[in-house]
């Protein structure tokens, strides 16, 4: 792919991104080759967006959003190409000790597992201050603890003053997640990169922190990333959907569109494979194989060992698909997708009709 | 009787509904340390040895009042007499008091038990929080370093080294440092290396924290435990090359006591066979204190542990 790549934010002619990656590559040095994690991904980021960030396991999506910070550990990760502007300025151009200063504080992060992301031997609320005093010297101890409560309470942690020193096994997990985020909030960061939140609590924590999240991006103006593998939570809260597959974006589209009209086979294999309240059981629709191996990628559209689509055509083995503008800010990478769109009501993937989607998924 | 009653009673009571006391929750605020404290006073026999090494020290430090005589007076009358009321573990060839000695002896031991493996373990826990967090060739280094040592017999080292400088307090613990660092070393790297790979230190890089930074504040806490459980094998392993060094003539200089120096005594068959009291007191206390400083270790090493959670 050329740097003219095509992109929501270009199409719409909107506002100026927050962050606007381009061409990104990250590769892992394995023993007998490397593994092209991440391949050639573009997107844009507008300022107050939730992004969300759909993949299965092994798709990428975690190292690419933590190679826009630079944290994959280096070997075996590499950046082997691409920009990450982020307002402006390439995060990947930068010295470490510069990058540090827009780590935490331009950019913040929430990880999957609170109970592993927080020191145990340290109390949650010198975590929090430790946060803020990394990137402000000046700040008193005395401010930086009433910040921390401030922002405890805000997270909607009960009692923040008793909370602030206490150790992390005294929390539950709901509320080391939300911790975790008033961490991250602390030093008001413009975006919020959130690598599956919810993955490691119970599905009503899952529900409050999601509210959490969105209730965070209206009030504090911040724009958020959501990673999830889990395309129901992406209903619940993006305003954009980044599906990726292999280390490569296959599709991206406002959340209506994408879940309406899906144009890859392998995000209507995702919607299929979704549990339904107002369907009859039995067993779940899957998408056929495996997860391909990145090292090396399949050849063609690294989707068409498992594509209903394809069935064999020659074209999705031979040649990559571009991520090619479908209209309304829909961009989809697939040669045939014309003809998923055309032939709606899709009934050979098994998925019903689309528009009342959103009410029936079972999270 | 006061109106309100203590705390302890109303978890009694909430624990009729609430869990068994065995699955309470810990009390509120309990820090790691605190938690550690109470279980190393659950293990009995660390604790009593703990007690014993309290009770060495505080010998150790009052010394001069607590010793019948002082150490080094010679009296040629009292030449190798048996234990009596006036001296309770007899005197030794010169006429001193062994019980005086004894009592002198245990300051040059536990100062070198102390000072010696802090040395160590500040040596170990520098380098092997470098090689272990920042890994390549800084590792490399250190780690061929902890090799080339390791692999030279300590003992035969430090009788050499110290043969050249001279024998005195300061040459044994600085030459018992610069051969037992590498044990602390590789504990450190370890713990280093595995605690580097947590959720919670790429946290921490991603608040923005610098590599110095991390190991200082994240990474140290982690590794204080096993290194103190080393620190106390590495004091256990000074007394005993200090004892040892001693017993061959190349520690502390002549007159003062050591107990290691106490036990040159036992060189000769003779005194070996006929004069007990020369050397069996040094010895027990040798063993005393050595024992009782590996078994601190094991509780330290239980109460540390932070797999465990009760």
């Amino acid at each position: 792919m050329g740097a003219s790549v095509p992109t929501p934010a270009d199409a719409a002619g909107g506002a100026a991104p927050l962050l606007s990656v381009r061409n990104l590559s990250v590769e892992f040095q394995v023993e007998g080759g490397q593994v092209q994690a991440v391949r050639d991904i573009s997107f844009d980021l507008r300022p107050g967006e939730i992004l969300g960030l759909v993949g299965e396991s092994g798709s990428g999506k975690s190292v690419s959003m933590s190679s826009l910070l630079r944290l994959n550990p280096s070997p075996p990760a590499r950046i082997t190409g691409g920009s990450v502007l982020f307002q402006g300025t390439d995060l990947l151009a930068l010295s470490e000790r510069q990058l540090r200063r827009f780590r935490g504080r331009e950019i913040a992060m929430v990880f999957q597992d609170p109970a592993m992301s927080l020191n145990p031997v340290q109390t949650v609320g010198s975590q929090i201050t430790e946060a803020m005093q990394v990137h402000d010297r000046g700040l008193s101890r005395r401010d930086a603890r009433a910040r921390a409560i401030e922002l405890l309470d805000l997270v909607g942690v009960p009692a923040p003053t008793v909370r602030y020193s206490q150790y992390p096994h005294e929390f539950s997990g709901g509320m080391r997640q939300r911790a975790m985020i008033a961490m991250a909030l602390s030093n008001r960061p413009k975006l919020l990169i959130a690598d599956e939140p919810t993955t490691a609590l119970d599905v009503t924590v899952q529900a409050q922190i999601l509210d959490l999240l969105q209730d965070i991006q209206r009030e504090e103006q911040v724009s958020i990333i959501l990673i999830t593998h889990d395309i129901g939570i992406i209903a619940e809260v993006a305003d954009r959907v980044l599906v990726m597959y292999a280390g490569k974006v296959v599709e991206t589209a406002g959340v209506g569109p994408l879940f309406e009209t899906p144009l890859h086979p392998y995000t209507r294999g995702l919607l299929a494979s979704l549990p339904r309240l107002d369907a009859p059981g039995g067993d779940l629709p899957s998408i056929p194989g495996q997860p391909p191996s990145l090292n090396p990628p399949p050849s063609g559209c690294a989707f068409h060992p498992r594509c209903s689509l394809s069935a064999g055509r020659e074209r999705c083995r031979t040649e990559l698909p571009d991520l090619a503008d479908a209209g309304g800010q829909h961009h989809v990478a697939c040669h045939f997708f014309a003809e998923l769109r055309d032939s709606a009501p899709p009934g050979a993937a098994g998925e019903p009709a689309a528009t009342d989607m959103d009410r029936g998924y079972a999270r | 009787m006061s109106a309100s009653p203590p705390p302890d009673v109303v978890i009694a009571d909430t624990g009729v509904t609430g869990p068994p006391a065995s699955e309470r929750r810990p009390s509120w605020h309990e820090s790691p340390l605190r938690i550690s404290i109470r279980r190393f006073c659950r293990h009995r026999l660390a604790l009593a040895s703990l007690i014993t090494l309290v009770l060495l020290a505080v010998m150790a430090i009052f010394a001069p009042l607590l010793a019948p005589d002082p150490p080094n007076a010679v009296n040629i009358s009292l030449y190798q007499q048996a234990p009596s009321a006036a001296h309770w573990l007899g005197t030794d060839q010169a006429g001193r008091d062994v019980l005086s000695r004894l009592i002198f002896g245990a300051r040059v031991s536990l100062t070198v038990a102390v000072t010696s493996a802090i040395s160590a373990g500040l040596i170990g826990l520098i380098l092997g929080l470098l090689g272990g967090f920042l890994g390549g060739w800084v590792d490399s280094v250190v780690m061929r370093l902890t090799e080339i040592i390791l692999s030279f017999p300590a003992l035969v080292v430090i009788i050499l080294i110290v043969a050249i400088i001279g024998p005195s307090v300061t040459a044994i613990v600085v030459v018992i440092a610069l051969t037992q660092w590498p044990t602390a070393c590789r504990i450190v790297r370890q713990a280093t290396r595995s605690l580097k790979e947590m959720d919670f230190i790429t946290a921490a890089r991603a608040t923005g924290c610098s590599n110095l930074r991390i190991m200082t504040r994240h990474i140290l806490s982690g590794v204080m435990p096993p290194l103190t459980v080393v620190l106390t094998l590495l004091s256990a392993e000074a007394i005993l090359l200090e004892a040892a060094l001693s017993f061959l003539g190349l520690g502390v200089n002549v007159p003062e006591s050591s107990w290691g120096g106490m036990m040159q005594a036992a060189q000769s068959l003779t005194t070996l066979s006929t004069l007990p009291w020369l050397w069996l007191p040094p010895g027990i206390i040798i063993a005393v204190a050595v024992l009782a400083i590996n078994f601190v270790g094991d509780g330290l090493r239980d109460a540390l542990d932070t797999r465990q959670q009760t």
